[in-house]
């Protein structure tokens, strides 16, 4: 073979601490190699086209690039030698910069290293195969799991692309978060108002199919070809027959249920519709609450139901959608401000969140948009807001910044001027984060001209005296203790991931950071992709972040599976199980071990029973090979081969 | 229930202006079956003053108490008192934090702590080892009809690495105990506040500050009396309250008891044999309460029976 090696500097990132002239000389002496040298930027254009240049004048079959990470440059590369006429699975990368150059500090023992690596990736490339890609159709349908407004937008901008989508809500209206609250910041928008009509369109779209009140079960297969059960949980109302008339509510003698759209800040009736402008407008029972299902007689909005709707002995449902693209929209949850012991624990009436402020304020809220506290319903005319409250703070293992805190602190203090003219908020902050557009001086607004107090220190405690709620904290800026005598405390409660966000992202195969958030493919440069192919991100399952960065990380999200869909065929990974017929016994273990069911048994022209490889269904994890006893099954690109000439060329150096 | 048996730290407190903590603290224990065995030739804990001036001295001060409680064959050291316990707690923390700071402190002592005890306070055996069910077995006069506030102080439960006990923010080891002994427990919102006493001796206006709001809130939120786990705080509460009358000018007659006190009374104590008359301010008229409640909670038994009847 002829083997060419290119070592790249990446700058300083990697000839800071790697000898990478000495790499290149050594790479000179191992077996096949032909060529072997050393270039500022490797993935610069100038770079590739020196690897293209040396394949054609020294006829390489075989390119070993040592550079960066497989996840950074490997398709890169694979194009760059495929262009040049070499199969692309004919080159192999070895890491020198972030299990090399970034991780060492010893120059010489990084340089060794660094040779060690090239020695092992020229050994493999060595015993590569030219491998293809075999083509296989898309099925164009989108599934979007998530009903908020990055979901929502998704749905659209992809029905409106011509794309059938299935959206998937797990509450029984979509809207989100979005369609609780009150204004939206910098404008003071009414949210639902802009939010209601785009949750019409989506309940009307001839492309969406919305299942609400629903979860997901169960996701399998791959990029084009997905299949994804859902689980309808049992609302007790048939929705084919509810036309959302509330006579049911009207009648309800359960009225003490929680109420998750009000944030529990009051109740609402067992069976309910969430909303006025709820899609679908339909009814559900709730059975922690419902009399009929507590005390096993009731059965009154049965009886008042003039379409015969009600089903008390309705079951989950589970259905099967077949799907080619993901986008995961799934939003986030806030921090349980019960935990700070110090702020109450959540017995105080009066402490509320912003989330419960918001419905306060909220016109269809419980108290018809007129601000009265829980306690005694009476007019707050002092407020303090407290800022970062479960963001920001280690020891509450939520070391991040919350992204929205701020403004809609400023918003909601501006909005209580409005509401009550003669009030006056206080603002507890500890730094001011406002670099969105109009933001700033929405921020000053509220300080210059609605006479919002903001004092730069963390409260220390809040307490009840008579019936006001002190609120102890510090004004770092004079350097001194303050104590506030309040009628309301709002605690800015933070934004973290989504109940089940781990759970579901298991069954996605897709990654998470420490909280919870979805990991992007590139947080820079494919910020709505993820590392399963065909997978997409979309809002603030992502990490925390605002309406119009939601709104446009949605249609990101649909422009990506536009693009996707956009060919009738795709290509599939070669990089996958291949069964020796030769050797294979027909002991089942591989068939047993496969966590995706893509080996079956077959039989040869020559009668024999052997183990096959479904090829689109195979994702090549390799779990299979390790369990075969005659190592029939190999994973190509990765053959127990290819793998001991790298062990060998390591220990045989 | 086994009985419990620990070994028993008393501290220099309470074998002075704090005696009365000891002998409730003693009667209480013997009521309930925990066997206190006093650490023979015990010393100094290095609370005050040696943290002050020089940690490794006042680790091994206290390190020396903990290395007999091990020859004693014990795992755990009971104090009444919290500054006793806090300076055990830092010892044991940061010897078994730093291996160094360990062989430092063992260098200094005849014989070496090697980290085998715990220690906990008189407060945490009662709450978590007795537990409410065994004390309220004890109780035969349950303080019925009188209001009582629990003030936590600084040091039981605080810093929370080192106390690992209760919540530090929010705790109710003291609350749930006076439930148990039959008080009624109304909301205080001061319970965990300074007392001021570190300015005692050098700004006493401080603390006749700090003190004085402590109490006031107490008394707004309608106590009878409070109930204290900490001589510091039993003595600015209460040797202080003249003075924070004078100096706040407030007229405060509020008695200031130990929580073991209290549960002494529970279990049909005198007030003699708990040394309650040994306070500042007298706790008298308390007394009175207690009993006209138990009186009238005997009547209107009485008269439940004859009507049943």
């Amino acid at each position: 073979m002829r083997i060419g090696v290119f070592i790249c500097h990446c700058g300083s990132n990697i000839a800071g601490t790697v000898d990478v002239k000495k790499v290149a000389e050594e790479a000179k002496r191992f077996p096949h190699v032909v060529y072997s040298t050393d270039y500022m930027y490797t993935c610069s254009e100038p770079g590739q086209l020196e690897i293209q240049e040396a394949i054609k004048k020294e006829k390489l079959d075989g390119v070993v690039v040592a550079s960066c990470s497989p996840r950074m440059h490997e398709n890169t590369f694979r194009r760059t030698v495929e262009k040049a006429g070499l199969n692309r699975y004919m080159f192999e990368m070895a890491n020198i910069r972030e299990h090399v150059s970034w991780v060492g500090v010893d120059k010489e023992a990084n340089t060794k290293k660094a040779i060690d690596l090239v020695r092992m990736a020229v050994a493999k490339v060595t015993l590569n195969q030219p491998l293809f890609p075999k083509s296989f159709k898309v099925n164009k349908n989108v599934l979007v799991i998530g009903g908020g407004v990055a979901g929502m937008q998704a749905a659209l901008d992809c029905a409106d692309g011509g794309l059938k989508v299935i959206l998937v809500e797990k509450n029984p209206s979509i809207g989100g978060k979005m369609a609780k609250l009150d204004k939206t910041f910098p404008t003071i928008d009414c949210s639902i108002c802009i939010l209601g009509p785009k949750m019409v369109d989506v309940g009307q779209h001839e492309n969406i199919k919305l299942y609400t009140y629903s979860e997901i079960e169960e996701i399998s297969g791959y990029v084009g070809n997905y299949e994804v059960k859902i689980r309808k949980k049992a609302t007790y109302v048939d929705w084919t027959k509810c036309t959302g008339c509330g006579l049911c509510m009207e009648k309800c003698p359960s009225k003490k249920a929680f109420d998750p759209f009000n944030e529990g800040i009051a109740p609402t009736t067992a069976i309910n519709i969430p909303f006025p402008q709820a899609i679908p407008k339909k009814a559900k029972i709730d059975p922690n609450y419902c009399r009929q299902f507590i005390k096993g007689k009731c059965g009154v909005c049965a009886k008042i139901c003039p379409v015969q709707a009600i089903d008390y002995e309705m079951q989950d449902e589970i259905v099967t959608e077949k799907v080619g693209a993901i986008i995961v929209a799934t939003g986030y949850s806030l921090f349980d401000h019960t935990r700070i012991k110090e702020y109450g624990a959540g017995k105080y009436l009066d402490v509320i969140t912003s989330i419960q402020y918001e419905r306060l304020l909220n016109a269809s809220g419980p108290t018809s948009g007129h601000i009265l506290r829980p306690s005694d319903n009476k007019e707050p005319k002092t407020i303090v807001f407290v800022a970062c409250v479960g963001s920001r703070d280690k020891s509450l293992g939520v070391p991040y910044c919350s992204n929205f805190c701020c403004m809609y602190i400023a918003k909601q203090a501006i909005l209580t001027k409005d509401h009550i003219p003669d009030s006056q908020s206080y603002v507890f902050y500890m730094d001011i984060r406002a670099p969105g557009k109009g933001y700033e001086e929405f921020v000053r607004r509220a300080q210059e001209e609605y006479g919002v107090k903001y004092i730069r220190g963390r409260v220390s405690r809040i307490f009840k005296r008579g019936d006001k709620m002190v609120v102890r904290g510090s004004d770092t800026l004079l350097g001194t203790q303050v104590e506030l005598e309040a009628d309301l405390v709002v605690l800015a409660t933070g934004a973290i991931a989504e109940e089940g966000a781990r759970e579901l992202a298991e069954k996605l195969r897709i990654s998470y950071d420490p909280y919870g958030f979805y990991i992007e493919s590139h947080p820079k440069l494919r910020p709505v992709e993820t590392n399963t192919a065909g997978v997409f991100l979309a809002g603030a399952c992502q990490g925390p972040k605002d309406i119009p960065a939601s709104v446009g990380q949605g249609s990101a999200a649909a422009s990506k599976v536009l693009s996707l869909f956009s060919k009738d065929l795709l290509e599939s990974d070669p990089q996958i199980a291949h069964v020796n017929e030769m050797l294979c016994v027909d002991c089942k273990k591989c068939i047993q071990t496969c966590p995706y069911g893509a080996i079956e048994e077959k039989k040869t022209p020559m009668g024999k029973i052997v183990a096959s490889v479904i090829e689109t269904v195979c994702q090549g994890c390799g779990l299979c090979t390790a369990t075969c006893p005659p190592g029939a099954i190999q994973l190509q690109q990765f053959t127990d081969n290819q793998l001991l000439a790298e062990v060998k060329a390591f220990f045989h150096a | 229930m086994s009985k419990l048996s620990f070994a028993y730290y008393p501290g220099c407190s309470l074998e002075s202006s704090a005696k009365e903590y000891d002998v409730s603290t003693r009667k209480v224990a013997d009521i309930l079956e925990v066997e206190l065995i006093e650490i023979p030739d015990w010393s100094c804990c290095g609370a005050s003053p040696a943290h002050t001036v020089d940690h490794l001295f006042a680790s091994a001060v206290a390190a020396r108490n903990l290395a007999i409680v091990e020859e004693m064959g014990r795992d755990i050291l009971v104090t009444p008192c919290p500054e006793c316990l806090s300076a055990f707690k830092k010892a044991i923390y940061n010897m078994s934090k730093d291996d160094g700071f360990k062989k430092k402190v063992n260098s200094l002592l005849d014989k070496p702590f090697n980290l085998n005890v715990e220690a906990k306070s008189f407060l945490q055996i009662l709450y978590e080892d007795v537990g409410k069910e065994n004390i309220s077995k004890k109780v035969i006069k349950p303080l019925i009809g009188v209001n009582i506030v629990p003030y936590y102080g600084c040091l039981l439960t605080r810093p929370p690495d080192v106390a690992q006990f209760d919540d530090p923010e929010n705790p109710i080891s003291m609350d749930t105990i006076l439930e148990t002994i039959g008080a009624n427990v109304p909301y205080f919102s001061y319970k965990l506040e300074c007392c001021g006493a570190a300015y005692g001796v050098t700004k006493r206006r401080i603390v006749t500050k700090l003190s004085g709001d402590i109490l006031k809130t107490a008394i707004e939120s309608g106590a009878d009396a409070v109930a204290v786990a900490c001589p510091l705080c039993q003595q600015n509460l209460d040797l202080r309250q003249d003075q924070i009358n004078r100096d706040q000018g407030f007229d405060f007659h509020i008695p200031i008891l130990y929580i073991t006190q209290l549960m002494g009374l529970s279990f049909g104590l005198s007030a003699s044999e708990l040394m309650i008359d040994k306070h500042n301010v007298k706790s008298d008229h308390f007394l009175e309460k207690i009993e006209k409640g138990l009186k009238e909670k005997e009547k209107s038994e009485k008269e439940s029976i004859s009507s049943k009847n």
